[in-house]
């Protein structure tokens, strides 16, 4: 297998050719943020949160979707990035209704775990609150869209993985919306074989087993100084 | 030989010989150009008298146009037609007596000053008539390249042009050719960008529609320069008269030999088919527009690879917008030289601009690149309603020039230099009754509507922006909302995934760059100094 070399974090660091960025990094010990990312499925490079700064690119590029190149030196962890990165989770958490304490994934949501990883205790921006709709119609899963964040990895891993292409995107920008087959209820779904890898793939509490008991609300003192060191 | 009606006898006697034009493009026939035509052709169109539809002949809000020629006098325009005008206007001519009613100045600047290359037979030759195109040189060019040319030839021919793309990138066309030339692969496809989805743009309909010829020669000189088979139109679907005409055009030129197997006898062969887009403004973009082509959801991915790399298909995929098509059969019938004597060093050629706002006449204007944009003004009559403000180029991707850059060239690096850019060639005339902070609000609703949703900043942050951009229009911004709003403005032009995601703020920052004293107006003193703003529940202040 051809290697290159490429510098990460002042680090040099060897990959394998064709293999991303971020994957390279994180064999390297940089630990880069991701949401839309899955290990197994096609980057889809949608959420930027994995953005990082090569020498010589005009902008960020998204470290799951770029290719590690011979002497490319990267930078993971920058001010503007860190600013980017924050922005991005607010104006996510902003879109539509994430409400922590009353959600099924409340302490194993990867967007809750972004936001506190970056020491987000308020969001700047205007709740947009919208009415998104819930679709429980199938007998053992569920699909809650006011938790949706649109990173489509239910959509990828039914389509590349599973083969079934059950999921989809109906609609465009603030409209978007996971659509089961035609835009009909799960339940009805003849394509949907029930495996639940949508499920297990969705970062948060969007898509969720029906029959897996609510987390109670607890309150985690260590969770809270947590928060308040990562703010420092 | 046909014997002329009774009604001819007439005319004949004194001389007939008569051109008569009547414009179908689509503002024409809004305006009731099909009417015109009807009135024309019962009244007059029989020999020697000829009535013919053509395309559009420029000054869009005047019609419905018509042009009468005669041997050995200039051609006449008359502008605003009714059926019972055109008709007491012919037989005016007819009579000797050219009446002054409706018609336009023999020097009229819109028509006068321009350097029509790529619209060269707009409005000269029926678009729904091959032989009216074949007359007029169409389809010379391709048997020349195709006949005494190699791939290699045209492909340097182009580059040495130096044309560059016309759907607002500014890249070298040759250079593209190029790389799709040499690109491994044996399946490569050839891609005309019609989805002119900008507000205000509207030159490549015109082309379409009034010569679709051009561009079917265009792509087909392309395809035999890149070594394509296949090519692909992309029209959007709020197009359906151009649509219409390229669909008949594309089954005549099959019909005559210059299009599908063994061209012209030359064992070339290149089919076009034709992709109608369904509304959606982000498949102008290059990526977006391949997956609606091949039937999946229009959306952009991550370049790269570029489309030369790997496009439809995953095969080697050169797209260009219809201009440029538009313009390689000039070039390949004059050649390199000529093309770059035109414009200036950087910028050759000629651009087409669709002009239209507060302006005396709104049309299609083609001129020279490095064309003050002050002669483009006065070319359209000048401001109408007011004084001049700014003028939007590019559309929603694009910045306003402001009253004192009025001698700008508009050149793709000039235009960069004030913030904005050349995009497809959309100008839109602000006067001075018009509120800056409204435009930048309504082009941020527009690609807010129009943001595909798949990446996060463009997505959200264009939501919140227009949010932000409503309440400064409502009179209730702070200081912090400005600050947010900038902000935004740079976070989404550094991580938005496609060019229509980056380019989103463009119009905000524009604005705010040449402007900022009526934002501070509006969130300051809650006051629009135009007062377009309602700014509603605000006391009156004067």
């Amino acid at each position: 297998m051809p290697r290159l070399t490429l510098t990460i974090n002042n680090r040099s660091v060897s990959a394998r050719r064709g293999e991303s960025i971020l994957s390279a990094a994180r064999r390297s010990g940089s630990d880069i943020p991701t949401l839309c990312n899955l290990g197994g499925l096609i980057p889809a490079g949608a959420c930027r949160v994995c953005l990082v700064e090569v020498a010589g690119y005009p902008r960020p590029v998204p470290a799951c979707a770029t290719r590690a190149e011979q002497g490319m030196v990267v930078t993971t962890d920058t001010e503007r990035l860190t600013a980017a990165r924050r922005m991005i989770v607010e104006l996510l958490l902003a879109e539509r209704n994430h409400s922590c304490a009353v959600c099924v994934m409340n302490r194993h949501c990867q967007l809750q775990d972004l936001a506190a990883r970056l020491g987000i205790d308020h969001v700047r921006f205007a709740f947009i609150s919208p009415q998104a709709g819930v679709d429980i119609s199938h007998a053992r899963f569920g699909i809650d869209h006011n938790r949706c964040i649109l990173c489509r990895r239910c959509v990828r891993v039914c389509d590349e993985i599973e083969g079934a292409h059950t999921w989809d995107v109906d609609g465009r920008g603030a409209a978007s919306r996971i659509i089961c087959d035609l835009a009909q209820p799960w339940g009805t779904s003849t394509t949907c074989t029930g495996c639940g890898k949508c499920v297990q793939a969705c970062p948060t509490g969007a898509l969720f087993e029906k029959d897996a008991p609510t987390q109670k609300a607890t309150i985690d003192m260590e969770r809270l100084s947590e928060w308040r060191r990562s703010r420092k | 030989m046909k014997t002329p009606g009774p009604k001819d006898k007439g005319a004949t006697a004194r001389g007939g010989g008569l051109k008569i034009s009547v414009c179908l493009g689509s503002p024409c026939l809004a305006s009731g150009a099909a009417g015109v035509l009807r009135a024309l052709r019962e009244t007059w169109g029989e020999a020697p008298i000829a009535v013919i539809g053509t395309g559009c002949m420029g000054p869009c809000s005047r019609g419905p146009m018509i042009r009468i020629e005669r041997d050995g006098h200039p051609a006449a325009y008359y502008e605003r037609m009714t059926p019972q005008a055109a008709c007491t206007t012919v037989a005016a001519h007819l009579a000797g007596a050219p009446p002054g009613q409706g018609r336009l100045a023999p020097d009229f600047p819109f028509i006068a000053r321009q350097t029509r290359i790529v619209l060269e037979q707009c409005g000269r030759i029926d678009p729904n008539d091959l032989n009216s195109a074949r007359a007029a040189g169409g389809y010379r060019a391709l048997a020349h390249a195709i006949g005494k040319m190699t791939p290699e030839q045209v492909c340097g021919e182009i580059g040495a042009s130096g044309l560059r793309g016309r759907g607002g990138g500014g890249y070298p066309t040759g250079t593209k050719w190029e790389l799709v030339r040499a690109a491994s692969g044996r399946r490569k496809y050839v891609v005309a960008n019609g989805d002119e989805g900008d507000p205000g743009a509207f030159m490549d309909r015109t082309l379409m529609e009034s010569d679709p010829h051009r561009l079917l020669e265009g792509m087909v000189i392309a395809g035999y320069a890149v070594g394509a088979r296949d090519g692909f139109i992309f029209v959007r679907g709020e197009y359906p008269l151009a649509a219409q005409r390229l669909g008949a055009a594309i089954a005549d030129a099959g019909k005559a030999g210059l299009l599908g197997r063994n061209i012209l006898g030359s064992g070339f062969s290149f089919r076009i088919r034709l992709r109608i887009g369904a509304g959606a403004f982000v498949c102008g973009e290059e990526t977006a527009l391949m997956a609606s082509v091949m039937g999946r959801r229009g959306q952009p991915v991550i370049r790269p690879p570029y489309p030369a790399q790997r496009g439809l298909w995953g095969g080697s995929t050169l797209i260009n917008n219809v201009e440029t098509f538009g313009c390689i059969a000039p070039i390949i019938r004059n050649g390199a030289a000529w093309f770059r004597a035109m414009g200036t060093p950087g910028n050759s050629g000629t651009k087409v601009f669709s002009i239209s706002g507060d302006v005396a006449t709104e049309g299609v204007l083609e001129v020279p690149l490095g064309t003050p944009l002050r002669e483009l003004l006065a070319m359209a009559g000048g401001v109408s309603g007011g004084s001049f403000k700014a003028a939007q180029t590019g559309g929603a991707s694009g910045g306003c020039i402001p009253a004192g850059h009025m001698d700008v060239p508009v050149d793709y690096e000039s235009l960069k230099g004030l913030g904005t850019i050349m995009g497809s060639g959309g100008l839109i005339v602000m006067n001075d009754q018009r509120c800056m902070t409204d435009v930048a609000r309504f082009f941020m609703h527009f690609c807010q509507d129009e943001s595909c949703g798949k990446c996060a900043p463009c997505r959200t942050g264009t939501q919140q922006a227009a949010r932000l951009l409503d309440r400064i229009a409502a009179g209730e911004a702070t200081s912090d909302d400005m600050s947010q709003l900038e902000q935004l403005c740079r976070f989404m032009q550094e991580t938005s995934l496609c060019g229509l995601g980056m380019a989103a703020p463009t119009p905000v920052l524009s604005t705010l760059r040449w402007f900022r004293e009526e934002y501070e107006s509006h969130v300051r003193d809650r006051r629009c100094p135009t007062g377009v703003c309602a700014m509603e529940g605000v006391p009156c202040r004067d």
